[in-house]
């Protein structure tokens, strides 16, 4: 069995919540670099150059590369052999992100949803945990924003709707949300499960590296397919117009029931943030 | 598409210069406001009451800026997404004589009209953009509600800001204009 001390995970989490908002990954720094290769709008280019140049002085600075250093969304994934020591893990979670956000210079955004007092701290968190087998602890921080995450949407869908559904739906999301969620968006998309289940499934498939495609071929044929046809929309860098709408599309698949077909697309910004660590 | 300098308060005059596609510089002094600090406005005007602030001719930048490090005058500042200010932009334009508005994304056809009718303009920067533009601003300092945090209402002193005019007094939409320009379907 392996131990985890509580303040190893808070400081842990403070660290993720920093690293995640200063420091672009290399991964969307390319597909930036690779977009403004191909795009052919004068304003589409110079957007994207500006996005190459906002990362790097948020990394050389230490600033956030944008303001809505968002919630703090936190996957665990819990090895059944770990044992946490000195505390309740959430509760380490918390302090993680409380001492994150106030060290890091990080805005907080959480708010009561009445009457929209700013909590003051970020907390709470919002935490995913999965039990896996094996005595390893990861903790990866996804920082959110929420014009994004705003534009993202669900659809309980009739079977008979079908993969030419699933297009539509997806193509029309990206359409409809235009300028509002800062494109070039990444589109983690859920296909399957339940009404929860394809929403969680949607935010997972936002952790994957860009590029990295779906294990099944027909899923991995159908991100293929919709990140061309999301590029012909021409909503391009900023929603200016372009042919750089979307950097990546990433489904996670599951089994549903047989009279369901949830489809959930979560839209990520082009500022994608996420780090990990694993003990 | 033109490059123009501009710097409030802005005139009718220099609203019928600007047309969508054009960069505009902005210099000298904006204000901040976003969903929180805009709906005590609108509620004070309905109550009868003034404004903390003369927004005669004045740019409200839609912003939430993170905290400023120290040494800085303010931490990164992107705009925030304007269809939330849509419900309250409106009666500022018409009321106290709000004339520039900065952001990102769609803005709805009550906007639009209040543009057109009463003369504004709807400028976006980039989303996302949030520590470059953050170079552009030299002063802040926090004028109205500061337990709203980052929705308090700041007065900036900006000095070549680049923004984009979306929405211009002729009815011209930016966003419409350049997906239409390249969409391939």
């Amino acid at each position: 069995m392996k131990t985890v001390e509580y303040q190893t995970i808070v400081d842990a989490v403070a660290k993720l919540c920093i690293d995640g908002n200063y420091y672009l990954g290399e991964d969307v720094m390319n597909a930036f670099k690779k977009g403004l290769e191909n795009e052919v709008s004068p304003t589409g280019k110079d957007i994207l150059k500006q996005l190459i140049e906002n990362a790097e002085i948020a990394a050389n600075e230490q600033v956030p590369m944008c303001q809505d250093c968002g919630v703090g969304v936190v996957f665990l994934e819990i090895g059944q052999d770990v044992k946490i020591e000195g505390g309740y893990i959430n509760d380490a979670i918390t302090e993680g992100v409380i001492k994150g956000y106030a060290d890091g210079y990080l805005r907080k955004s959480m708010c009561d949803p009445f009457t929209r007092k700013n909590t003051g701290n970020n907390a709470p968190a919002i935490i995913h945990t999965e039990i896996v087998p094996g005595d390893k602890l990861k903790i990866t921080v996804a920082p959110k924003g929420g014009g994004s995450e705003n534009m993202s949407a669900i659809a309980m869908m009739a079977p008979s709707a079908g993969i030419e559904g699933v297009k539509k739906f997806i193509i029309e999301r990206v359409r409809q949300a235009g300028p509002n969620p800062c494109p070039p968006l990444l589109l983690g998309i859920g296909i399957g499960g339940n009404f929860e289940k394809s929403a969680i499934l949607a935010k997972r498939a936002l952790l994957r590296e860009i590029g990295e495609t779906s294990p099944i071929p027909e899923v991995a044929e159908l991100e293929k397919e919709l990140l061309e046809k999301t590029n012909k929309l021409g909503v391009g860098p900023a929603g200016l117009g372009g042919k750089t709408t979307v950097l990546n599309v990433a489904i996670e698949y599951h089994p549903c029931h047989i009279a369901s077909f949830p489809v959930a697309v979560n839209i990520n910004c082009h500022a994608a943030r996420h780090k990990s660590i694993e003990f | 598409m033109a490059t123009k300098y501009l710097t409030p308060p802005l005139t009718d005059e220099a609203l019928a210069d600007l047309k969508i596609g054009d960069l505009v510089y902005l210099s000298g002094t904006i204000y901040t406001g976003r969903d929180a600090a805009h709906k005590r406005l609108v509620d004070l005007l309905n109550a009868g009451e003034e404004l903390p602030v003369d927004l005669q001719g004045q740019v409200i930048y839609y912003v939430g800026p993170s905290p400023a490090k120290p040494g800085n005058p303010i931490g990164s500042a992107g705009p925030t997404t304007s269809y939330r200010m849509d419900a309250y932009a409106p009666t500022l334009i018409a009321k106290k004589g709000l004339k520039g508005m900065i952001g990102k994304g769609l803005r709805n056809a009550d906007v639009k009209k209040a543009i057109t009718e009463d003369k504004a303009v709807y400028f976006g920067a980039t989303g996302g953009a949030a520590a470059l533009i953050a170079k552009c601003i030299k002063e802040a300092e926090v004028v109205a509600y500061p337990e709203l945090g980052p929705e308090a209402i700041r007065k900036l002193r900006v000095e070549n800001l680049p923004v984009t005019v979306i929405n211009d007094i002729y009815g011209d939409d930016l966003y419409e204009e350049g997906v239409k320009q390249y969409n391939e379907e």
